[in-house]
């Protein structure tokens, strides 16, 4: 018999709150969280705007020695980790450390860490020739961002495989992708997958002021982020973790443990067309979305929700409201799709593993959380993107996709395990 | 998709590379059969400041000469090298990526920090004179996934692609990916491997905290693993792509050559430091021997990771010993002629490994002289050894406990 990858307990630390519950009130009620950048001063901006978490390390449970020595974008993975094990119903003691593996997604790991040990060094930005005698003894893990799986390994004791998946803003699927595929094929019984990244930095920010891609409604944050929306303007920078237990189908039932989901099929693709651009024709990503229900043997007509990349910017909503319409045909029109970056911006490469923890809980609900702020749509944008208010709707097969610089499209479908399949 | 799983035997196909002792194959693997060293005094900027002067620089290389003018000012060294060196392997491949099927093609490649100089010279725009000055290109120079993307797009492959960063082990873990991806049918055709090039000053000032960078003032003698005088690694920039395809798709398109089957893989991760618990790395390379399917008896060469920190060779050293039995099988370090690549680094090391397979014959551990005592190992120093080589093992480890080992295998 074939080996599964379910998900059986989730972390996260989202903004608008703290935890699992508070992301999932936050998100089905349509409320937003985005604001006015407050870590550092964003008068410089073009877009001042982000959606930011409100996280007390020390209240976490975390070290001083910690705390000065791991860049948030490590703290937000361990505490959504740590939750996630404990959502589990495992301990510790009750892993194999051989048999259990990290497999970590970031877009831009350690930049906060990155960014502000530069200014230190350069004494902002006087010097090509960086002093380092103020240089921090730590720098060298902002440098190489791989603390973000090790220190989650060390968490939990995990001494098989680890590794930190970096595919820009597709990285949380494709992290997931990962840690199914390794307990599919055999080389773990229990991974601890899932995706952080914490961005919002002078250096992220600049960056995308320099393209265009986030939204300058500094004037009405909590409303900037509109997906979908004729009157969209960029995306809205997050920040956040979403940590999964995935575990063999037959070790987590053999345990008698709850089983969120199964992640039945992951596929990536990429554009091949533009670092930053998106062909409207959305056939990548169409093709994405074919393989990963081929994997997972399902059809449109078994899709209940999908959870959309819907970052906000013009030709994202357009070119993924294609793709729906390329890889589902006609049905594209019935299926619910949301985009929760409405609510919590975007975290780059972290949100995917939280969209997948929305399509999770969606699941366990039976509810489908909104599109915020869609007042008006796109007339070229013309599905059902679930407009300001959850829907409670039956949802058991689920579509999340994500799209990202570098060109790369990936699709995951989540399922309810069947029962008695032997 | 056609074709089964297990019927898959990946081969590699065609190599590019691009190292601080050779741009291109050919200049490499002369230079490295030579004992030819690239590691000397850091000459891209003025490092006598600085209390790390040495490194492995990749000097000889032009971008202009490889790189189309459009996209110079939008990419990082270590792109510009990881473009070169596709190019380069789809050539030795004989490979024409416009006639093979866009969506069977992938491209899996392993970064440590990205393109670092890149981000430099964007943070100081930033902060010595204002936001607006940074460049639109900075939101993909800089970021891990640049690699991967440029390459895609240079050679329109649009299939599964992915991005690893498990810094010295990403080499191997790029490759074992691009395998696994094969294997299971999502491609046929995969362009691995990785690249890291952080020798600028913000790039330097970030290593030199780390303990295990060499502190000694000597192009010769600062990188020396396995010595009695080891005293931690010199820092290089570069690397190496593999071509990655399925034997039969080879053989029915006419691939010039086969280097040689990525046979057997396993990655572990060391317990925390200061557990009762030992490191993990002698169950990364048995595990690679298993899924192989080979004995260690069968092994003829070891490409070890050589860390040059004592401690970390002393692992290494016992691991080696405890999996094939004391001074039982040849082991080579060539990358003392490179410095420790990062992402690069271990995908090097696997291409030399196929080079030696391909000649029969093992490159030299240059610049050591002195085993330490307690190392039950047969270190290849002095000069190379002719040999035939059936197969090998490349051993690599990640800074923080990452450890891989990769099966390398003549496929006749």
């Amino acid at each position: 018999m074939s080996r599964k990858a379910v998900i059986t307990g989730l972390g996260v630390r989202a903004p608008g709150g703290v935890g699992t519950k508070a992301f999932w009130d936050l998100i089905s009620s349509g409320r937003t969280a985005t604001r006015i950048i407050s870590s550092f001063d964003p008068s410089q901006f073009r877009s001042r705007i982000a959606a930011e978490i409100d996280f007390d390390a020390e209240l976490e449970g975390f070290t001083a020695e910690q705390v000065d020595r791991l860049d948030r974008v490590v703290l937000l993975a361990l505490a959504s980790a740590k939750d996630a094990l404990a959502d589990s119903g495992l301990t510790v003691a009750d892993l194999v450390p051989e048999r259990t593996a990290v497999s970590m997604g970031s877009a831009v790991g350690c930049t906060i860490g990155l960014d502000t040990e530069y200014a230190r060094v350069s004494e902002n930005g006087q010097h090509w020739l960086v002093k380092h005698e103020l240089a921090v003894d730590h720098l060298f893990e902002y440098l190489v961002p791989t603390p973000l799986a090790a220190e989650v390994a060390w968490a939990v004791g995990a001494e098989g495989p680890a590794a930190v998946i970096s595919t820009g803003c597709t990285s949380g699927l494709d992290a997931v992708g990962y840690g199914a595929d390794l307990i599919r094929e055999g080389s773990a019984d229990v991974m601890l997958a899932g995706a952080s990244d914490a961005p919002i930095s002078p250096i992220t920010v600049a960056c995308f002021d320099a393209i265009r891609a986030t939204s300058p409604d500094n004037d009405r944050a909590e409303t900037a982020s509109r997906p979908f929306d004729r009157t969209r303007n960029g995306f809205v920078l997050g920040e956040g973790a979403a940590v999964f237990v995935l575990e063999e189908l037959e070790h987590a039932r053999r345990r008698g443990a709850h089983i969120y989901a199964e992640i039945a099929g992951f596929a990536a693709r990429s554009n091949a067309y533009h670092m930053t651009g998106l062909r409207p024709d959305g056939r990548e990503m169409a093709e994405a979305i074919r393989s990963a229900m081929d994997q997972a043997r399902v059809v449109g007509e078994d899709i209940d929700y999908i959870n959309a990349h819907g970052s906000g910017t013009k030709q994202n909503d357009l070119h993924e409201t294609t793709a729906f319409k390329r890889s589902l045909g006609d049905l594209a029109y019935r299926i619910p799709v949301s985009s929760i970056k409405s609510m919590i911006g975007h975290s780059l490469g972290a949100i995917g593993s939280i969209e997948l923890a929305a399509c999770a809980l969606a699941m366990e609900h039976g509810v489908v959380p909104p599109t915020a702020n869609l007042h008006e749509k796109d007339p070229a944008c013309d599905l059902d993107y679930v407009p300001l208010t959850a829907r409670e709707q039956r949802t058991d097969t689920v579509l999340s996709v994500g799209s990202g610089f570098g060109g790369f499209q990936s699709a995951v479908v989540l399922a309810r395990p069947a029962r008695d399949e032997r | 998709m056609s074709g089964g799983a297990q019927d898959q035997r990946p081969v590699v196909t065609g190599l590019g590379v691009v190292a601080p002792n050779g741009v291109g194959v050919k200049e490499f693997w002369a230079a490295t059969l030579d004992g030819r060293s690239g590691i000397d005094w850091i000459r891209r900027f003025d490092a006598s400041g600085y209390p790390v002067r040495i490194g492995g620089e990749v000097l000889d290389f032009v971008p202009k000469e490889h790189i189309p003018s459009r996209l110079l000012p939008q990419t990082d060294r270590m792109t510009q090298h990881a473009l070169t060196a596709a190019g380069w392997a789809l050539q030795d491949a004989g490979a024409d990526p416009a006639t093979l099927d866009e969506y069977e093609m992938g491209v899996v490649t392993a970064s440590s920090a990205g393109g670092f100089e890149f981000g430099q010279r964007e943070l100081q725009k930033l902060w010595g004179q204002g936001a607006e000055f940074v460049s639109a290109y900075q939101s993909f120079a800089w970021f891990y996934a640049v690699n991967t993307g440029q390459i895609s797009i240079r050679h329109g492959m649009r299939g599964h692609s992915s991005v690893l960063v498990t810094e010295q082990a990403g080499g191997l873990d790029a490759v074992a990916h691009g395998r696994r991806l094969l294997r299971r049918g999502a491609v046929r055709f995969m362009v691995t491997g990785g690249f890291d090039a952080s020798l600028c000053p913000w790039g330097l000032v970030a290593q030199i905290p780390h303990t295990h960078l060499s502190r000694r003032d000597d192009p010769e003698r600062g990188y020396l693993p396995f010595d009695a005088d080891a005293c931690g690694y010199v820092a290089g920039e570069g690397g190496a792509i593999l071509i990655l395809e399925d034997r039969h798709a080879a053989r029915r398109r006419g691939a010039g050559q086969e280097y040689g089957e990525v046979a057997g893989y396993a990655a572990t991760f060391d317990p925390p430091p200061g557990s009762v618990r030992g490191p993990a790395l002698a169950r990364a390379i048995r595990g690679a021997l298993d899924d192989a399917g080979m004995n260690p008896g069968e092994i003829d060469v070891v490409f070890a990771d050589a860390s040059g920190v004592p401690e970390l060779d002393a692992v290494e050293a016992a691991a080696i010993a405890e999996v094939f039995g004391p001074r039982s099988v040849p082991v080579t370090a060539p990358k003392t002629m490179t410095g420790r690549l990062y992402s690069g680094g271990a995908a090097l090391d696997a291409a030399t490994a196929l080079l030696a397979m391909r000649d029969g014959v093992i490159p030299a551990t240059t610049g050591t002289t002195n085993v330490a005592s307690g190392y039950d190992i047969d270190l290849v120093i002095g000069q190379a050894r002719e040999t035939p080589v059936r197969a090998a093992l490349v051993v690599a480890r990640g800074c923080g406990g990452f450890n891989s080992a990769l099966v390398l295998r003549h496929t006749d």
